[in-house]
């Protein structure tokens, strides 16, 4: 484009789409009417949410479906703070987006202007980085500075509030700026002599184990995974986020670890000589307890965010990269140990405590979830809420690619899974999109059902109904005496009038015997969204189970005959 | 902010508050794990915030502060001095240099350094005082800088460690009112603070 005059508004649209951005989403609002009359003329396709927080997770699960940075646009105030949840979410799991807030003048900032708010004070802590832009010709470098920061290296939020004054002035734009960024390095290769000491380690251990996490997802490491464990003989475990990192249906793989992960998973995580992290955080939710996590086993942390080292756990060996680089290097210098028997003890493991479920009784959310994983081969994009279906979809639904699972796992965001879906199937039009959500959650956010509809994305909405918030439920049966307080969710609306209300198509799936077939018709169904509700047994609980700040050693398997010792971990 | 700067957050008080006689334990005397830590950051709006916040959020007090531009005037550098655990302080440097606004942050403990700080005291001093007061100046190597009936305003440099040393002795005449720059530090010879 060549330079003439336009509006702030106008270059900043033109930068967002030279980026190859196709969708933004958002709500509009005064501040930031400027920027909304520039998409009139833009290619960009503006996708109008019901709230400003199903904007930021449909940016969200865009995001994650490609590892491009999601877009949100909305207004100053109430329209800007409403993002905050879905930004804390996308930082917590690295997850790149662009949120551009509108903002009162200039000279109204601080004055207490209508809809006025300091979003950028308020986003501080949350945000990897954020701008509030002062003048117009600064437009073009910080978009470019932007997308950079939000995608590369550790990826993460950037939000960046643009008072209205700067949006509707007018400039003689300049394109061609560069980045200027001086206090931003990204860590490409890891150290050559560190990756050298990870393959001694590995070459001696005789119980090692590979540990994935998001950043191998991010960072596009499955291939080189797939060669190392393949080529040393080395069982893998995964995360909630780094399901997709390795082939779930691997033969060695052992699944998710961690508090409700397989049981053969953590116990080869507590028996292991040699756990090496390849992108994740050793959150606590993998841990439990700290002082009793892998006591005599090396550990070995790759990750590209220097501060991550040595934050939760101090490890024998650090290499700070990304995941690919560093494995692809680690690859020829890898030699195979013996790791015959420990591949057997697994094998042993995955036998003896398999992940089950009673097939009598009422109607089981795993059952739902393992036959839809099985009718739909396991190859669906699926994007959960928070809660037990979350963890039940990620013990059944096996993930084996990459940007098919999408779940809010540090934050634990209720509300998340189903414009998740909506951003997901709009940057895979083909692919089949599964919302698995709870009755709590999905109720959070359910106002995006118009924005699915009006949309005609083919998502289908899995509604596990118990009727309660089943996890909070779930502890205060196993640690509160089955003092119930605050998880009962009576007046839930019926669902499938819901769904017709919005003139979408309802689903409903009550008994054992309507399993299969339900959800192959519903998985059939294409004229648009619909929604599938499984009333589901009210009371059951997820296992295995290891309490919040608890060693691996004290997993439970099934419900106790009596009641446990409250949990000392957080939540 | 939260965060709880020396000073600043006193002063949001009354009159009567500013007219406290500043005296006699008022202040910790620094204990061995205080760090010096520098850092260059960008030169904007709403950086000495994100410094800040990694600082609260792991719930470790800052001191002192410095402030200033650079040499080169896009940067500024600051100075500032904080207590507790290493293991801590290890992680806070690691989030501060995480800050896209930071383009390094480096703990100085330990290391040989330049350290200094300026401060103005002002010590009540009736005029039978004024010698013994003055002699205790001119020991500490400092500056009169004002003169008044009933007080005497010093101006003293040098290390934290003296500066001390010297408010310790000016102690017993009653001292009004003390400030105290922070430390600055720069690394010696020829390698980068």
């Amino acid at each position: 484009m060549a330079n003439k005059t336009c509006t702030g508004a106008e270059a900043l649209i033109h930068c967002i789409h030279q980026h190859g951005v196709e969708y933004i989403f958002g709500h509009p609002g005064g501040a930031a009417i400027p920027i909304f009359d520039a998409l009139v003329d833009s290619p960009i396709k503006f996708i109008l949410t019901r709230h400003e927080q199903g904007a930021t997770h449909m940016a969200d699960g865009m995001a994650r479906a490609t590892g491009k940075a999601g877009v949100v646009l909305v207004t100053s105030g109430p329209g800007a703070t409403n993002t905050i949840t879905g930004i804390m979410t996308a930082a917590m799991d690295s997850v790149p987006m662009i949120v551009i807030t509108g903002q009162t003048i200039q000279s109204m900032l601080g004055l207490d202007a209508f809809q006025e708010a300091d979003v950028v004070g308020i986003s501080y802590p949350a945000v990897k980085h954020s701008y509030l832009v002062r003048n117009v010709n600064d437009i073009p470098r910080i978009i470019k500075e932007a997308f950079h920061i939000a995608e590369t290296g550790r990826p993460g939020p950037v939000l960046i509030d643009i008072p209205k004054d700067v949006s509707g002035a007018v400039f003689e734009p300049n394109y061609n700026v560069e980045i200027d960024l001086p206090g931003y390095s990204i860590p490409t290769h890891g150290d050559t002599a560190q990756i050298a000491r990870c393959a001694d380690f590995l070459a001696k251990a005789k119980k090692p184990l590979l540990l994935v996490g998001h950043g191998a997802v991010i960072s596009d490491a499955g291939r080189a995974l797939k060669l190392l464990a393949e080529k040393l003989q080395i069982p893998v475990v995964n995360t909630l986020l780094g399901k997709g990192g390795f082939p779930e249906t691997h033969e060695l793989n052992l699944g998710m670890l961690g508090m409700h992960g397989t049981a053969y998973a953590n116990k080869a995580v507590a028996d292991c000589d040699l756990i090496m992290s390849i992108g994740s955080r050793w959150d606590d939710r993998i841990c439990g307890k700290y002082a009793a996590f892998c006591p005599d086993a090396v550990k070995i942390h790759i990750d590209i965010d220097p501060a991550e080292i040595g934050k939760m756990i101090k490890p024998d060996c650090s290499i700070v990269g990304d995941a690919r680089l560093v494995l692809e290097e680690l690859l020829s210098m890898a030699r195979k140990g013996d790791t015959e028997d420990w591949l057997a003890q697994c094998r042993k493991w995955r036998k003896q405590f398999p992940l089950k479920y009673g097939k009598q009784g009422g109607l089981k959310a795993q059952y739902v979830l393992d036959e839809i994983y099985r009718i739909s081969k396991g190859k669906a994009i699926v994007t959960t809420d928070v809660g037990q279906h979350q963890m039940w979809a990620a013990q059944f639904y096996k993930t084996d690619s990459r940007f098919h699972w999408i779940s809010s796992g540090g934050a634990g965001t209720m509300g998340f899974g189903m414009p998740a879906a909506i951003g997901a199937q709009f940057a895979r039009p083909d692919a089949l999109v599964i919302a698995v959500v709870g009755d709590g959650g999905f109720q959070m956010t359910l106002s995006e059902l118009a924005t699915a509809a009006v949309n005609k994305l083919p998502i289908k909405i899995l509604i596990i109904n118990n009727k309660y918030l089943g996890m909070v439920r779930q502890w205060q049966a196993l640690f509160f005496e089955n003092r119930y307080s605050g998880v009962d969710l009576e007046g839930n609306p019926n669902f499938v009038k819901l769904a017709e209300a919005y003139g979408m198509k309802g689903f409903r799936i009550k008994r054992n015997a309507d399993v299969s077939k339900t959800l192959a018709a519903a998985l059939a169904y294409n004229d648009g969204p619909c929604i599938i509700e499984a009333e589901v047994e009210k009371e059951d609980n997820v296992f295995p189970m290891i309490p919040a700040g608890s060693a691996i050693s004290e997993m439970v398997l099934e419900a106790p005959k009596k009641a446990m010792a409250k949990p000392v971990g957080s939540t | 902010m939260a965060n709880g700067i020396n000073g600043i957050n006193g002063m949001n008080g009354t009159a009567t508050k500013l007219s406290v006689i500043e005296s006699k334990g008022a202040k910790a005397i620094p204990s061995g794990n205080q760090h010096a830590i520098s850092l260059l950051v960008n030169n904007r709006p709403g950086v000495l915030i994100r410094i800040a916040l990694v600082f609260n959020r792991r719930g470790y007090n800052i001191e002192s502060l410095v402030v200033s531009p650079a040499h080169n005037g896009k940067f500024s550098r600051m100075n500032i001095t904080a207590s507790g655990e290493p293991k801590t302080l290890e992680q806070i440097i690691k989030q501060l240099n995480k800050l896209i606004d930071v383009i390094h942050a480096k703990d100085h403990t330990d290391e040989v350094t330049v350290e200094k700080e300026l401060a103005l005291i002002k010590v009540n001093c009736p005029s039978d005082k004024r010698t013994e007061i003055l002699q205790i100046a001119e020991h500490f190597k400092s500056q009169t800088v004002d003169l008044s009936e009933s007080t005497l305003m010093l101006q003293v440099t040098g290390s934290t460690e003296k500066l001390d040393a010297m408010e310790m002795m000016l102690d017993k005449y009653g001292i009004k009112e003390m400030v105290r720059t922070g430390k600055i530090i720069m690394a010696r010879g020829s390698a980068d603070t």
